[in-house]
């Protein structure tokens, strides 16, 4: 079969809505998107472990500290499904891991802002989680298969992490007014940076909507944070919070919320690396993995061992 | 076909905006274990389902992290691990072929056969 005929099959099938399989032939340029996006995927749930790893000895309360623990080593787990899915496009682990370490691949940009109190952890559950969580949905109806899997069992996972977030800020938002003044700052910190996680404007972008049309995004960059917008304008009444932004208003003709500028220019700094963490964040990354090397080792000697006794009492 | 990786979507930043770390450098490191498939039946009386992969040195600590992964919820009780290489499958590109025997069978499907509405259940 010609290329010319691989590729229209491949195309029937996006058309069709019918997913993409590993073994399945694709273009060069949608496996090497999909390796970058999912990796970059994987890299932001095992980064993203870090900011909250932060708190995790000095929750207030050992129940905190529990759900805290259970929903940092969920990420864990959506890192490892997401690795999984990305070496599924033949890259090893180790490679994928390795670009992490050498700074070649990113992670969001999200990550790499301090968690200075307590209500930290309760902001990035309610807007970081929130808005991940919208991203990820989308992606349950992405066109490779191992890709909308994994991300259909990331979000059976994921409701919990907003709800506990939402539920630390409430909490402190019906406390003391130290309590809700912490609450308040953790909002205004994190507000900005979570819109920014949807990238840039769509307008921003000349170049051809080629993931669009492979169907690997399902959703534009805008309409997803519009949709964000959304749901948070609503939620952040509950809260008694204000949202930092004095153009937060809802527009009754477009029956959406109508919101100010983001500060693009900090943007694309965070995303060059020198944002508040990044130094931080990918050294705490190589530290642990420089550190795990040894159990890695270990743990490789100890299969080989058990091997030869098991050859060792066949013979 | 070659311009689209430099847009930037919520989720894949692309190459050339990325900035690189200051002290980019390679870990070196010795191979990786190997890639195991994890297979979990979810209550009993069930199959087996395949449910995703992952690393580890041995059975052993491949069942042990399959539990902690994949069943932090009470997804599973009983887990089968096999390491991927023994997993042999057909081939996609042969798939028309390789299943036409059973496409022009339509007498295997209980549909196909005409009794009178009289007869209940059958
Ligand atoms: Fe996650
Ligand atoms: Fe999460």
């Amino acid at each position: 079969m010609s290329i010319k005929d691989l590729e229209k099959i491949f195309l029937d099938k996006i058309e069709k809505e019918i997913k993409i399989e590993p073994k399945d032939w694709m273009p060069e340029q949608y496996r090497k998107t999909l390796i970058r996006q999912i990796s970059q995927h994987a890299h932001s749930e095992v980064v993203g472990m870090l900011p909250e790893g932060n708190w995790i000895t000095r929750a207030p309360t050992l129940k905190r500290k529990a759900i805290l623990l259970a929903k940092v080593q969920d990420e864990a787990g959506h890192g490892l499904y997401l690795y999984s899915a990305t070496e599924t496009l033949g890259v090893s682990r180790e490679q994928t891991i390795n670009d992490l370490h050498s700074g070649k691949a990113k992670y969001s940009s999200i990550f790499n802002y301090p968690t200075l109190t307590w209500a930290d952890i309760g902001a990035i559950g309610w807007l970081v989680d929130g808005a991940a969580i919208l991203n990820q949905v989308m992606l349950c109806r992405t066109s490779y298969g191992p890709y909308a899997r994994a991300m259909v069992r990331i979000c059976k996972e994921e409701s919990f992490h907003q709800r506990q977030g939402f539920e630390i800020l409430l909490t402190l938002s019906r406390g003391t007014d130290v309590q809700k003044a912490m609450c308040q700052d953790a909002v205004n910190r994190w507000w900005w940076p979570s819109l920014m996680m949807f990238g840039p404007h769509d307008s921003e972008s000349t170049h051809s909507e080629q993931s669009t049309q492979w169907k690997i995004k399902r959703m534009s960059n805008d309409e997803l944070r519009q949709k964000f917008v959304d749901m948070i304008a609503e939620q952040a009444k509950i809260l008694n919070v204000t949202l930092p932004d004095p153009e937060l208003k809802w527009n009754p003709e477009r029956n959406h919320y109508d919101f100010g500028e983001i500060n693009w220019e900090e943007f694309w700094n965070v995303v060059k690396g020198n944002g508040p963490c990044n130094k931080q964040r990918l050294d705490a990354r190589r530290k642990a993995w420089q550190e795990g090397e040894w159990v890695r080792q270990a743990a490789a000697v100890h299969a080989e061992k058990r091997k030869a006794r098991e050859t060792q009492q066949v013979a | 076909m070659k311009n689209f990786i430099l847009k930037y979507y919520y989720g894949d930043i692309p190459e050339d905006k990325s900035g690189g770390a200051a002290d980019a450098r390679q870990t070196a490191t010795q191979s990786d274990w190997p890639l195991w498939e994890v297979f979990i039946r979810s209550k009993q009386g069930l199959d087996h389902k395949h449910v995703g992969s992952l690393h580890a040195a041995d059975a052993q600590m491949a069942i042990e992290n399959a539990r902690d992964v994949y069943t932090r919820r009470m997804e599973g009780v009983s887990i089968w691990v096999v390491e991927s290489k023994y997993i042999h499958a057909s081939n996609p590109e042969e798939a028309e072929s390789f299943y036409e025997p059973a496409s022009d069978k339509v007498y295997r499907h209980p549909t196909f056969y005409n009794v009178p509405d009289e007869v209940k259940h059958m």
